[in-house]
This record gives structure tokens, sequence and C-alpha cells, in this order.
């Protein structure tokens, strides 16, 4: 029996979901029209007046070394965090695995920290990672200045790239056992009657087997680390020290609302959703398409 | 000497038994067949075979030594999936070779080996191929390949030909035999086709609910059935069941409808049995029965008919001379066919099929 609702007048569906195009349109389309118009003018800050510019602003923005230089901590950070927890993510499925058949309070209880607002995890593993309280106070009594993230720039990002990966291994965690769950349990029996251990199994059969899934979430992790990461970067780091973690979202909010320079503020954020536009598309272009094994 | 040996062999998922306490001894270089209805345990008793599942009580020898603890891959057995479990990412050669490469055989080697295997199950056109571009007989033959590439001494197989249509099973039964007899090791089969049980075994082992109820040869199976599980199992269509009485003496029966049927020996016990016999042995003779149904099965027709007392009886014709429906006739329960069951503990009776007393056929007074 087909389910679909069928209306006699034919406002009523417009009406219906009116809302949700609603919240859509003011908190998406509108601000990112917004941010092209900016991208192409020059805002006075104190305002009045607004002035075309075509592509003053990139141009701007492209010569910058500050800006290049947010792209690489950008591009450290994302690869960094995925990579983390992917590989953490997929350990612990394999293991899990290996005891736990399909119970769902398992899976409820791993993917809390994905629901965990990232300031919230910020102030934590700011407390974590203290330079001055805890395990790290006595590793530095020891070996004075073996741990600060408030002055050295490569801790800073160490400390930021443990708390992404904290929260997107549970995200990853989820994925994986359910694509481990749902390789047929007779091939892993079958390899084992071939004379597989455990790890080669999991390197021969269930890895390869996982690749679809790896790959979906290679450009989830990445695109989660290029925009959600302002909170974390917000509480920790606040960007530094000496811009060692001011990475691309954070660089636009900083030179947007501190610096009060919106038009080039609209620029970056022009460009790094031309980025996330270009995952998206590797996302749905190849990995949905090609990774499929029957 | 046996290849295969279960002494005691249970196994107890939680609080729930699946094998009771199973003692079998599977002759070497036989073709054994594993047969019941689904949920008896077959597939439990097999993978506890391969190592699959742990041996929750009991021995099991294979060759002669004590497995329970070793390893699937040290047991020397080698096991074809009912979806024969081909790995989807590797190429019908890298199937094949798999066993070969997790033993650290050099690739030129393997290679040689992989193209033997393929060539002799007539597999070497497709060795680059990946499992999903391949047809169901193929598949299968793949799992073949790659269980033989070990040359192991025991093949395993779980409900291998389950997945296959009609014509195809019957084609890959014969080829599965073929390869039996050319490889001499030993096989074990599980089905729940009684069909498939009754002609590529050996060795016939019939089980219900996680326990053995007889084995034998096929035609010792068949013929002298151990209980009436088993005579209703085998055998299709099945075996004619009908209540009726030991007279006083214990050589006649008398049936529902007052009929009496002379046995060949006479029996220790009184009371009620059930009478049970094949309906490829009923003839014609004195007891009356009307025609209900026929069925036309090409070569023979299936005549369904009821007896006076209201039994149903089953039995063959041959074509050209098949009964109407609502026919009066009257039929022969030969006394060397006849099988007898109690019928609250449903184990055979006695020894009633004995050659020498065939001829004295078809004697049935009326009441
Ligand atoms: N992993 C398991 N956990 C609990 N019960 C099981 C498990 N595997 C099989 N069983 C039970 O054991 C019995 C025998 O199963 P199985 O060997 O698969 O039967 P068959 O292969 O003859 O159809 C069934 O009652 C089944 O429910
Ligand atoms: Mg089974």
């Amino acid at each position: 029996m087909e389910r679909r609702a069928t209306f006699r007048a034919p406002l009523l569906p417009w009406l219906l979901v009116l809302p949700q195009l609603l919240i859509v349109f003011v908190f998406f389309y509108w601000p990112s029209g917004e941010a092209f118009r900016w991208a192409f003018t020059l805002e006075q800050p104190w305002g009045g007046g607004r002035e075309w510019v075509g592509w003053q602003n990139f141009l701007e923005i492209f010569v910058s070394t500050h800006y290049w230089a947010s792209v690489r901590v950008s591009m450290i950070y994302a690869f960094g965090t995925s990579a983390l927890a992917i590989v953490i993510a997929l350990l612990l499925a394999l293991f899990i695995d290996r005891e736990v058949r399909g119970s769902r309070g398992w899976r409820v209880a791993l993917i809390w920290p994905y629901a965990v607002a990232a300031p919230a995890i910020g102030m934590i593993f700011r407390f974590v990672f203290d330079a001055r309280a805890g395990v790290f106070s006595l590793l530095n009594a020891v070996s004075p200045g073996f741990w600060d993230p408030s002055m050295n720039g490569t801790h800073a990002m160490v400390m930021l790239i443990f708390a992404g990966s904290w929260q997107l291994i549970a995200y990853n965690f989820v994925f994986f056992l359910a694509g481990l769950q749902s390789i047929p349990r007779p091939l892993t029996e079958a390899a084992a009657m071939d004379g597989a251990g455990p790890l080669r199994r999991m390197r021969d059969i269930q890895v390869p087997l996982l690749a679809p899934t790896f790959f979906f979430l290679v450009v989830i992790n990445l695109t989660d680390s290029f925009t959600n990461s302002f909170g974390l970067v917000d509480i920790m780091t606040g960007g530094g020290p000496a811009r060692a973690t001011d990475i691309m979202v954070y660089k636009i909010y900083s030179d947007g609302f501190k610096g009060l320079d919106y038009s080039g503020a609209a620029a970056q954020s022009v460009i790094l959703m031309l980025l996330v536009v270009a995952l998206t598309f590797i996302q749905f272009r190849f990995v949905e398409r090609k990774m499929r094994y029957r | 000497m046996s290849a295969i040996d279960l002494i005691g062999v249970r196994k107890d998922y939680g609080s729930q038994t699946a094998i009771h306490g199973i003692d079998l001894a599977l002759p070497e270089g036989a073709f054994i067949v594993i047969l019941g209805p689904s949920g008896c345990g077959k597939s439990t008793l097999l993978r506890m075979v391969a190592g699959l599942e742990t041996i929750t009580a009991g021995e099991l020898r294979i060759g002669g030594h004590r497995m329970n603890e070793r390893e699937p891959k040290d047991r020397g057995c080698a096991m074809v999936f009912q979806n024969y479990a081909l790995y989807p990412h590797m190429t019908v050669a890298e199937n094949i070779g798999y066993p070969l490469k997790v033993a650290g055989m050099r690739r030129a080697e393997r290679q040689a080996r992989v193209a033997e295997v393929a060539a002799s199950l007539e597999l070497g056109a497709l060795l680059g191929r990946r499992p999903g571009e391949l047809s169901g007989g193929q598949r299968q033959r793949v799992a073949m390949g790659r269980a033989m590439v070990r040359q192991p001494r025991v093949f395993l197989y779980d409900e291998p030909l389950s997945n296959l249509d009609a014509r195809l099973r019957v084609q890959m039964r014969l080829e599965l035999r073929r390869l039996h007899e050319k490889l001499g090791a030993t096989s074990v089969l599980v089905t729940h086709d009684q069909q498939e049980g009754m002609t590529l075994a050996d060795h016939l082992v019939v089980m219900k609910d996680g326990r053995v109820e007889q084995a034998g040869t096929p035609r010792e199976v068949y013929s002298r059935p151990a209980s009436l599980f088993v005579a209703g199992f085998l055998g299709s269509p099945s075996m004619n069941l009908l209540p009726a009485e030991v007279l006083e003496g214990g050589d006649t029966l008398r049936l529902a409808g007052g009929h009496l049927v002379r046995l060949a020996e006479p029996l220790a016990e009184r009371g009620r049995v059930t009478l049970g016999i094949r309906p490829e042995h009923v003839t014609t003779g004195g007891l009356p029965a009307r025609v209900e149904m026929v069925e036309d099965l090409g070569a023979s027709v299936l005549v369904h008919a009821q007896l006076e007392g209201g039994a149903a009886i089953a039995f063959h014709s041959p074509a050209e001379a098949a009964p109407a429906r609502g026919e009066e006739l009257g039929l022969g329960l030969p006394p060397a066919r006849l099988h007898l069951f109690d019928p609250t503990t449903g184990r055979r009776l006695a020894a009633v099929a004995r050659a020498e007393s065939a001829h004295r056929g078809l004697d049935f007074p009326v009441a």
C-alpha cells in the first residue's frame, strides 16, 4: 500500500512546510546570500555606504600570509582529527564487534559524546590538558616545559585534535560497528576455516569490506572539522598561541567580529563554503556511487 | 576406521540444549549425509566439527585425535557454506588462493595450484571475475575450489545446494558426488532434503531435536526405519501410517475398519500399534478402499484412497491402469513390506521384513 497523503486544497501542503522553509531561509539562504554580497562589497565599520569592489576582498585574502597560515593549520587540524578519530573508532569497533552482537544500548551510550556541545567539551579538555593542574603539572615539575599549550603552538594543536577527535570517535564508532555487523558472519567464519587468525581476518576481510563506511566517514569528519571546530577553538585556545590554532572558521569570526572587517570575513566564509560544497560533492559523486560491493 | 568420532557430544546455548549427547562414528572416505528437519541441530553439529562452535561436553576426534580445543584451521577440515561465503572484494582466483596465501605459500606456486583447481572445476575462464558477477552454480563451484585447494582430509557442507534452482541442484548433486570420488576425502553434508540425503549418502545420519534417530546406509534406513519419525521423513510420498491393534497370538492385526492383516512373524506386543507401508509396496488384494483423488506424477499416478474405517492410504499405480475418482477397489498389504511402530514412543517394534516371507503375499481374511 502506498503511504502518501493527498491534499484537496493545493495551499495546505505549502502551509504545512512553511515553518521549515522559513527557518531554512532565515538561518541559511539569507545569511549565505548576504555573505556573498558582502564578499564583493566593502562595508564601512560604522555603518553607512557600501561599495562594490569586485574580487578585491578575495585578492587581499589570497596575498595575506596570515590567511595561508590559517589554511595550513586548518588542514593540520582537519586531517589530524579525522585520522585519529577514524583509526581509534575503527579499532574500538573491530574489538567490540567480536564480543557485542547487535546491542542497541551500547550504540546509544556511545553516541552521547557527539551530542555534547563543543564548548562544554572544550571546557573539560581545557582542564584535562591544563599545564598547571593534574597530571601535566606533575610532568612539568619533573621536566619543565614538557607540556604547555598556552605557550607552545604544537601543544595547543595536539590538545585541539584530541578534543575534536574525542567527539568524532563516538560518531565514527557507531558507523563502523554497524558496518561490521552488516558483514555476513559466514565471511569471517570462512576466513577462519581458511586459516586466518583474528587479526588477519580484520586486515583481509573486515577492513576492506568497510571501505564504503570508511570513505563516508573521511568526508564527514573533514567537513565537520572544517566547520564545527569553532566552539573548541574559542574556549580552549582563542586561536593562539601566536595564531598556531587560528583555523579558518575561527579566523572568520575574529576578523569579522573582533577586527570588524566584515567584507574580508564574508569572503573567507564564501571560500570555506565552497570547500565544504566540494567535499559534499565528492561524497555524493564518488563515494556513494562507487563504493558498493554487490 | 572412522574419520570423525563424536563421543557424547553436547551443545548448550544458555539454558537451551541444541545437541543432546550424540555418539557417532563417521567412516573414513565415505560421503556422509546428516539429514533432519530445520532446527534439529544439523548445522550446530557440523559447526562443532569445524570448530566454529565450542563443544559444551563430550569429545570430538578427527583422524583419532582429540579436536575440542583446536582452532578451525588446525582440524584439517574445509567448509562450504550455505550462501557460499565468497569474499566479495576478491576475484575468483584470490578467493580460491586465499587459504594458500594465509598459509604463506609463494605467489608463483600459489597461482599454479589455483589454476589447477580452477581447471578441474571448469572455472578457468572466470578467474578474474568477482563473486558478484557469477551465477549461483558458478559461485558454488568457486566455494568448492576454495575448500579443495588446501587438500583437506574432511569436507564439510552446510546445505550447499539449497540456494540453487531445482535443475541445477540435481546437476550439482552429481558433481559433488563425482568430486568426492575423485578427491577420496571424507565428506560430511548437512541437508533437510531427504531426496538429497538418499541419493548422495554412503552413510546416512537422521537427526531430530538434537538427537540421532538412526544411522546407516540409505538403503538400511529406508527399508528398516527405526522410528515413526524416520519412516515419515524419508521417502516421497511418505509412508502410509495406519492405526491397528495386535490380536491374541501376535501374528494378526486388526485395522480400524475391522479388517485383519496377517504379519510375517508374530509380535511380542499386544494392544495398539502403528502399521506402516510405503506407497510403492501396496498391492491389490482384499482390503476394500475408495479412491478419493488421483495425482498424475507423469511416469505413474499416485492414488489417494480411504480404507473402510476412515484411514487414508496412498499408493502408486501405472498411469495406464489409473483408477477413477470414487472407484471402489481392493488393496493388499504384503506382510514382508510392513513396518510396525509403538504409537506412543514411536520406536520400531519387530523385524517383520524378511525376504523368505515375501512369497506368502496376499491373503486378507475379511472379518
Ligand atoms: N547461536 C545460537 N544461539 C542460540 N540458539 C541457537 C544458536 N544457533 C542455533 N541455535 C538453536 O539450536 C537449534 C539447532 O539449530 P541449527 O543447528 O541451526 O539447526 P538446523 O541447521 O538443523 O536447521 C535451534 O533450535 C536453534 O534455535
Ligand atoms: Mg542449518
